[in-house]
């Protein structure tokens, strides 16, 4: 959980962070929320405060002895984590009011959030009971035509476009784009949608030929939806991955945000 | 510095010359009589009189009722009430030239939109005349201490002065925006928001809380972040200096009891001489034009008792050396400063000066921001840089000490400059800032050219220019760049988005 947000959608926002995700994405820069911990223990022995220990069989993270050196996550092969902390949407609703009076929503992320549903819901429900905002943080891959649920209690969608062509999105993420692609005209069409993503590197992918299809569909549906385009960097990225991309000049952003623009968007952010 | 080694010095202007000089002069009398307690603290630097001079002949800080001016002109000055923008600007300008103060220029320029907007007729012309008076203010009232304020009301003016000041990149004036979040509409807000993470202003003031505090929304903020009375001001501001007043004290107890009370009665008292001097000797308040036209009236000025140093105060006090223990972090040592203050504004509330009338004849509390030579002492209440925790509860931590000053307190929190991506994200933050009690609050981006010393504002471009020898045209630029050799200005903490 994040108490202060810039980059989670408008204003100040709070963070929360769900595990699991059932995409693999090669820049991936938080890889230990893609699995749940299958309490191995293996991380025990990188732990250098002894904030990790095995109990009945279970992997317990102790946060006050934690130093946040992220060793435990280094060293674990599932691409989880012993850190995660197990709580219901009241628990989580009783961080986010103590700071209510600093923000205007909360935003949800991961990892897949959408794969929660029942969480998403309850909590979303509490927080606009609130006055306060809530957005989602979504990779796409869920078809979210079939949620009506949680589609009522929730304000605003940022998706992430990772690849139009799907053969790209399925070398880049392990999965195919097509719910991605459906989920983006759903959205836009349901005004819903705050902003697209997509992480861009110089080399691996065809960036221009996703930017340039994305934003025909958006302009053709709602322009006023805000196009991010993510500078690759190879923080937090897994070893194995970091080299296969490349970090874009700022020549190769600016051009890819002028096909954003000529295709009709006019919100365009290069970060 | 004696008066050749001010005419001789090639760092200053002429202006600035003639300015060092006429203090010279002033400190050469000796009319004031102070108790020798009064003399002991100030040399031991304890009362710090901020270079006022030895014979006060003008109130510190004036703010003219300039709607008033507007409506009938000056017979003084010879202007008639302006017909339309241009000779709105022209009458400003020209009064500004007109208004004494501590440092020779106008600390306070007024509510420049509300006096401006009524003139507005053509935005274009608009634009091209606030460009002109504002350029006109930065070259010629060469000094940070000038303030002009904006709100809480959206207006074209208003909206056209962010605009301007985002191209103009220039230190003078500081700007204050009269921030109330049920009269000034968010957009307007995030106008200036952006206009702060470019060029360093303007501040954000807690308008509902100074309405409150003042009991009137006729008040200005100015020079740094001070809240005075429009039509009036202050008539002193004197520092206690509590970083050292700490080591005169034998316990936390001897400084409650003891110390600290007698300090602030003998503090108060050597106001009340300077005070009386002015008032009843000096001639001032029967002889200068914006008191006989009455854009100015002596029953509208306060004596302003400043403080510096609570940070450095609590940690002696408390012999806090590890972080948790110190003051920012530890409870024990954030309730001490409010417990200072309480003591501080207790022993206040037992004197009686007949010339603040309109501060019900108390002396009004302010947070001083520091002056260039301070070394180990923090502004006010602030928590020292390098030590400054997270920003949620930095603002919680300093929104505790806010309330007792409205003749100004202020903190300043940098953000990063991708900040400037969703600014609304840093109104959320002053909404709940605010909320939580905070009065006064800045910002700016780290890649400013200009920025925030401590209250005021400089180029660090001109910062550079003064370290190679070279003239600058505003004065402050001294001040900050001693600021920022011994107080780490420049390494404040900047807020990561």
């Amino acid at each position: 959980m994040i108490p202060f947000s810039s980059v989670d959608g408008l204003g100040n926002r709070f963070a929360i962070f769900l595990q699991n995700c059932m995409f693999n994405c090669w820049y991936c820069h938080n890889p230990e929320t893609i699995n749940n911990c299958n309490n191995c223990g293996i991380c025990i022995d990188y732990c250098k405060t002894g904030a990790i220990s095995l109990v009945e069989g279970k992997v317990v993270y102790d946060i006050f002895k934690c130093i946040n050196c992220d060793e435990c996550i280094k060293s674990c092969p599932h691409n989880a984590s012993p850190k995660i902390q197990v709580l219901t949407p009241d628990e989580v609703m009783k961080e986010v009011l103590k700071v209510k009076p600093f923000i205007r929503g909360i935003t949800v992320s991961g990892g897949e959030c959408t794969l929660q549903e029942d969480f998403l819901i309850e909590l979303f429900t509490l927080a606009q009971a609130q006055g306060l905002t809530c957005f989602i943080d979504t990779n796409g891959g869920v078809p979210l035509w079939d949620k009506p649920e949680l589609m009522e209690v929730t304000d605003k969608f940022m998706l992430d476009v990772k690849a139009f062509d799907d053969s790209e999105h399925r070398k880049l993420t392990g999965a195919s784009s097509e719910n991605v692609i459906k989920n983006l005209m759903f959205l836009a069409n349901d005004k819903k949608l705050y902003e697209v993503r997509t992480v861009c590197s110089e080399i691996g992918f065809d960036n221009e030929h996703t930017v340039r299809e994305v934003s025909k569909i958006l302009s053709s549906i709602d322009s006023s939806v805000q196009y991010k385009l993510i500078t690759y960097r190879p923080f937090g990225v897994r070893e194995e991955f970091k080299y296969k991309l490349q970090v874009p000049s700022e020549s190769y952003m600016q051009r890819l945000s002028q096909i954003v623009k000529e295709n009709g968007l006019k919100n365009i952010l290069i970060v | 510095m004696g008066a050749l080694e001010i005419i001789k010095d090639h760092t200053l202007t002429f202006e600035q010359k003639v300015i060092n000089l006429a203090k010279e002069a002033e400190n050469s009398l000796n009319v004031l009589n102070y108790s020798g307690e009064a003399i002991r603290l100030k040399e031991k630097g304890i009362i710090c009189d901020l270079f006022e001079g030895a014979a006060p002949y003008r109130p510190r800080y004036i703010l003219p009722d300039y709607e008033k001016f507007m409506k009938q002109g000056s017979e003084f000055l010879r202007l008639t009430p302006p017909t339309d923008i241009w000779e709105a600007v022209n009458n400003l300008l020209i009064l500004y030239k007109h208004v004494p103060s501590i440092t020779t220029f106008p600390v306070w320029i007024g509510n420049l939109d509300t006096l401006l907007e009524p003139f507005i007729n053509n935005e274009d012309e608009a634009r091209h005349a606030i460009k002109f008076l504002l350029k006109h203010v930065d070259r010629t009232l060469t000094d940070s201490f000038v303030h002009a304020n904006i709100g809480p009301l959206e207006t074209k003016a208003g909206r056209i002065i962010l605009e301007v000041e985002r191209e103009l990149q220039d230190a003078i004036p500081n700007i204050t925006l009269k921030y109330d979040p049920n009269i000034t509409p968010d957009e307007f807000v995030i106008e200036a928001i952006k206009t702060a993470l470019t060029v360093a202003k303007p501040s954000f003031a807690n308008h509902q809380m100074f309405v409150s505090d003042l009991g009137s929304e006729d008040y200005g903020i100015a020079s740094c972040y001070n809240g005075l009375h429009v039509g009036g001001g202050g008539s002193t501001l004197i520092r206690l200096v509590l970083a050292k007043l700490a080591g005169e004290a034998s316990s936390v107890e001897d400084f409650k009891k003891n110390i600290l009370p007698n300090a602030v009665q003998v503090m108060a008292e050597f106001m009340d001489e300077r005070i009386r001097f002015l008032y009843e000797e000096s001639g001032f308040f029967e002889s200068n034009f914006l008191v006989k036209e009455g854009l100015i009236d002596r029953n509208r000025f306060t004596g302003m008792f400043g403080m510096v140093g609570l940070a450095e105060c609590v940690n002696t006090l408390l012999h806090a050396s590890e972080q948790k223990e110190r003051f920012g972090y530890s409870e024990t040592a954030n309730q001490l400063g409010v417990e200072i203050l309480e003591i501080i504004q207790d022993e206040l509330a037992k004197r009686n000066n007949p010339f603040n009338v309109v501060s019900g004849g108390k002396h009004t509390m302010h947070a001083q921001v520091g002056i260039d030579t301070d070394s180990g002492i923090s502004p006010g209440c602030r928590i020292p840089i390098g030590e400054e925790p997270a920003l949620l509860p930095h603002i919680q931590q300093t929104a505790l000490y806010h309330k007792y000053f409205p003749s100004g307190i202020g903190d300043i929190m940098p953000f990063d400059k991708t900040a400037s991506n969703n600014p609304a994200y840093v109104l959320d933050i002053i909404k709940g800032a605010f909320q939580t009690g905070m009065r006064y609050f800045s910002t700016y981006s780290d890649d400013c050219d200009v920025i925030r010393i401590t209250g005021y504002l400089v180029k660090k471009s001109d910062m550079e220019k003064l370290t190679r020898g070279e003239n600058v045209l505003n004065d402050a630029v001294v001040l900050g760049l001693g600021a920022a050799q011994k107080s780490k200005i420049l390494e404040r903490k900047v807020r990561n988005v």
